[in-house]
């Protein structure tokens, strides 16, 4: 109790909203904790592994080889060889480009101090909405304008999703993560009921009408954005890659270059002074979920349009892009670069556990697991570094800087 | 150093001696070469400027810091204190600004906590035991308080005397106080002093911090003043005024009364007719008031804290929609449900009374907080787009202009000082150029230099013409700066003097006494 009683007391003012503190501590470390949590979430995976009676080295060399890693030293620099090396990494690619899209669904909310949880229903929204324009109308569209045409009302969907969260935040004051969960669950219902037998958007192929699953935009109208790298009828890598980088570098002008992102971002630190500024903040807490939203409903329509081409109800069932989003947007400090590298990290993850992994080095239905594993223990850390860095400011505040040990000094 | 001995004084010995301490820290030195000496049963205040050094030397006492250099000694032996366990072993107690209580006990299992009489061979708490101990304790030193009271329910008052009877329960015989006004209203201030002065009559030698000058000419038998690290000079409560203190805080002479030529006031610029506002509970807070600011002058409202003052402020900024009434500025109406936006725009400029809340986003730069009214027009910003080198040159200019230190434009507000941070906010609203400028408590929580510069800023921009409403709870503040006072009591102007009236007429009006009352 002495050692509590006697502390010199915080007399920091905080920000006002959770995710506002949250993201004071994340930016106070800099680049080092986010690379010290996924070294230290890949060391418990690692020991995991060594409990499960494997060698955690041969397992993660495996993981890396799985994720087509291997391709900057095997084959770098040269894209022509298209063998299972370059196949893995166009597979981490793909999944790469999603998880930029669903990561900054997390951090563009977040950086005005909300939680957005319902990555998962606004990319929901948007395979329904995209498959519905891609497969079912505008057929008469020329190629290219029917897949901008379908990505873009993709996105809306994911928009209008997001927006219904932050309207009921704006005007009756529900917390976004309430909502936004609920919601994830109202698109994962109504997508199960699109694609489920007798659903609207179920196939209409003859002979495959009792399948759980949408018609394909490939064979449907063969709207589908280009390939940029692999083979057209084998997963190829599309240029919505380039998209995905360019949201990156969009998110970042957004929030420090406009009077748009100026305002999230005061909305974020503090609502109070925000509005003080004349800034609305019931506006920013809708216009946040909205771009978030946004995000999400660029993952999907680059989705359908880019690799998936269809959906079925085990698909939307089983997907967890959107949660992944939350752990991208977390490691990566909700900054553009560093939900870039997160999103390349975790999908690596994801594709080299899973399909990507040699079965011989590893069981694939125990690698499985280790993904998912992996991703909550990121998250988990990324917790318990932000405690960390608390309590090292807290110390630092003690022994360091006069001047933040008490206003009195 | 002078070496000055109260007569009162004179054959005390003296309990604690620190000699030469030094304390550097990465970027300045807190402690430099600072000696302090305590005598049995005196109060020793502690006075100097945020970020004199004054906490830092006490936690180097109270064993939080080590010292680079120097010497403690207790009772005449040295010491070295390894954590603030061993200074509470040598007889300190330390009662901190922010109290380290536990909401949901009661007081008397707080004060015994980490050293409770117990029964059942240790096992259980004997609270019976703590209560009668914690009765005893109280009624020694003369504190009137209710052991069994949960801490939540009782004031903040009660609680800093918790925190005391804390320290005597540890057997403290030297008490420090880390600003204990700061969290007070006056009535609890005037209580804590005459409890310091019963615990003085029992023995105890008390090391009084602060940086008000009033209080420690006050309470206070010797006066130590420290200014950037060091110890300035001691002084005896004797023959100090709080003319010749501020000179050895600051460093320089200091004009505590506003020195101001006589207004010559224009045309009316703000004008209130029959306002009303409600709060979040739909309390009518301001319940018809009526007003007139003219240009080149400063109108004062005085009242005791929440009389409707704050409801009134976020009426006229378009914070908060008014219920009825008229506001009128420069001779346009403004709309009823004007908000902030409107508000600035027909030229309010509003300096709030919490910067740290509404004044300043911690979180971002100087040049973000300058920009906190004017980002949206140019030259901030063109179709959305933000110029952040106009934002930073406008800036560089403004710190400038008001002398706000120990930051560029790049740097985050929160690291600023409270003087600078409020620099940083009045240099904001000035420089918008607003005909109205709204001060609320504009010097809340300053030192003695900023609150004189805000002082001179505000009479040099009224001089300029510009109409000032000042909002304040320092009836001191409203007294010295306005040029008209009104006084606010449940909501209503109940009435209004000239420059020169006294406390005594507007400390009764304040509590809705009549006029008649006072003549």
């Amino acid at each position: 109790m002495n050692e509590i009683a006697d502390r010199p007391p915080p007399e920091e003012e905080e920000p006002t909203t959770s995710a506002g503190r949250l993201m004071l501590r994340q930016k106070a470390g800099g680049i080092i904790p986010p690379v010290l949590t996924a070294i230290f979430a890949f060391f418990m995976g690692g020991v995991v592994i060594a409990i499960s009676g494997h060698n955690p080295l041969s397992a993660y060399a495996g993981i890396l080889d799985g994720a087509g890693v291997n391709w900057f030293w095997d084959h770098f620099g040269n894209t022509s060889v298209l063998d299972l090396t370059t196949f893995n990494l166009t597979q981490t690619l793909l999944r790469t480009t999603t998880f930029i899209f669903t990561g900054l669904a997390v951090a563009f909310a977040f950086r005005c101090g909300l939680f957005n949880i319902g990555g998962q229903g606004q990319y929901t929204m948007g395979l329904v909405v995209g498959i519905w324009v891609g497969a079912y109308w505008g057929n008469s569209l020329p190629n290219g304008l029917h897949v901008v045409i379908g990505v873009t009302l993709a996105a809306l969907a994911g928009a209008i999703w997001a927006g219904i969260a932050g309207l009921l935040k704006a005007f009756v004051g529900a917390h976004e993560v309430i909502t936004t969960i609920m919601l994830n669950w109202i698109a994962y219902w109504f997508a199960s009921y699109c694609f489920g037998q007798g659903g609207p958007l179920q196939n209409t192929t003859p002979g495959q009408e009792s399948n759980p699953i949408s018609d394909s935009v490939y064979q449907k109208s063969n709207a589908i954005i280009p390939v940029l790298w692999g083979n057209e009828g084998l997963q190829a890598l599309h240029y919505g890659i380039f998209l995905a980088i360019a949201a990156l570098v969009v998110f970042w002008i957004v929030l420090n270059r406009t009077t748009l992102g100026y305002e999230v971002r005061a909305v974020g630190f503090n609502p109070e002074a925000a509005a003080y500024g004349g800034i609305s903040v019931k506006k920013n807490f809708f216009l946040a979920m909205a771009i978030s939203g946004l995000f999400a409903g660029l993952a999907a329509g680059t989705d359908i349009f880019g690799w998936k081409y269809s959906a079925g109800v085990l698909d939307v069932q089983a997907s967890t892009v959107g949660f992944a989003g939350i752990a991208v947007a977390l490691l990566g400090r909700s900054t553009a670069v560093g939900v870039g590298l997160a999103a390349f990290v975790f999908a690596g993850l994801d594709y080299g556990t899973t399909r990507g992994l040699d079965p011989n080095v590893f069981e694939p239905t125990l690698a499985g697991n280790l993904s998912l594993m992996i991703q909550g223990l990121v998250v988990l850390f990324v917790g318990a570094d932000l405690l960390i860095l608390y309590l090292w400011s807290l110390r630092k505040k003690r022994f360091a800087t006069p001047r933040m040990s008490g206003k009195g000094v | 150093m002078r070496a000055v001995e109260s007569p009162l004084m004179s054959d005390a010995p003296t309990v604690l001696e620190m000699r030469g301490i030094t304390k550097q820290f990465p970027s300045v030195l807190a402690n430099d070469d600072v000696s302090f000496d305590l005598v049995r049963g005196e109060v020793h205040a502690l006075l100097g400027e945020n970020g004199a050094g004054k906490s830092t030397l006490m936690n180097i006492l109270y064993g939080l810091y080590k010292p680079d250099a120097g010497e403690i000694r207790i009772g005449g032996k040295p010491v070295s204190f390894g954590s603030a366990k061993d200074a509470i072993a040598s007889g300190l107690g330390m009662v901190h600004q922010h109290f380290m209580l536990i909401p949901v006990m009661t007081v008397a299992e707080n004060i015994v906590l980490a050293s409770e009489p117990t029964q059942a061979a240790g096992a259980l708490l004997d609270y019976n035991a703590a209560r009668a101990q914690v009765r005893d304790l109280a009624l020694q030193f003369g504190f009137g308080i209710d052991p069994d009271a949960k801490i939540e329910d009782i004031s903040v008052g009660q609680q800093q005397r918790v925190e005391i009877l804390k320290a005597l329960y540890r057997r403290a015989d030297i008490l420090i106080l880390d600003e204990p006004t700061a969290v007070l209203t006056p009535q609890e201030a005037s209580e804590l002093f005459s409890i310091l002065r019963n615990l003085q009559r029992e023995g105890m030698s008390i090391i009084f911090i602060s940086h008000k000058l009033n209080e420690v000419l006050e309470i206070a038998d010797r006066i130590t003043v420290l200014r950037r690290g060091r110890a300035i000079d001691t002084v005896p409560r004797e023959g100090a005024t709080e003319e010749g203190l501020a000179r050895l805080m600051v460093g320089r002479e200091v004009l505590l009364r506003v020195d101001k030529p006589p207004a010559t006031p224009g045309e009316v610029v703000l004008e209130l007719d029959d306002v009303h506002v409600r709060d979040d509970r739909e309390l009518e807070k301001v319940r018809g008031v009526s007003l007139q600011v003219r240009a080149g002058e400063i109108v004062g409202i005085a009242g005791v804290d929440g009389n409707g003052q704050t409801e009134l402020v976020e009426a006229i900024s378009g914070l908060r929609k008014r219920e009825s009434g008229r506001i009128v500025i420069g001779g346009r109406e403004t709309a009823l449900h004007a908000g902030v936006r409107s508000m600035l725009e027909s030229g309010v400029g509003h300096i709030p009374e919490d910067r740290h809340r509404y004044g300043l986003v911690l979180d971002f730069t100087l040049a973000e907080n300058a920009a906190l009214h004017d980002f949206r027009y140019r030259p901030d910003s063109r179709f959305g787009w933000l110029f952040p080198r106009v934002l930073a040159a406008r800036t560089q200019r403004l710190l400038k202009e008001f002398d706000v230190r120990g930051g560029n434009p790049q740097t985050k507000a929160r690291t600023l000082s409270g003087g600078n941070q409020q620099k940083l906010v009045a240099a904001r609203e000035v420089d918008r150029d607003p005909r109205v400028l709204i001060a609320a408590q504009p010097t809340r929580g300053l030192d003695v230099g900023a609150i004189e510069y805000l002082h001179r800023r505000l009479v040099e921009e009224r001089d300029r013409g510009r109409a000032i409403l000042l909002i304040s709870l320092e009836l001191e503040e409203v007294l010295s700066l306005s040029d008209r006072i009104l006084v606010m009591y449940e909501g209503e102007i109940v009435a209004e003097h000239a420059f020169g009236t006294t406390e005594e007429d507007i400390g009764v009006e304040m509590l809705g006494g009549q006029r008649e009352a006072v003549a």
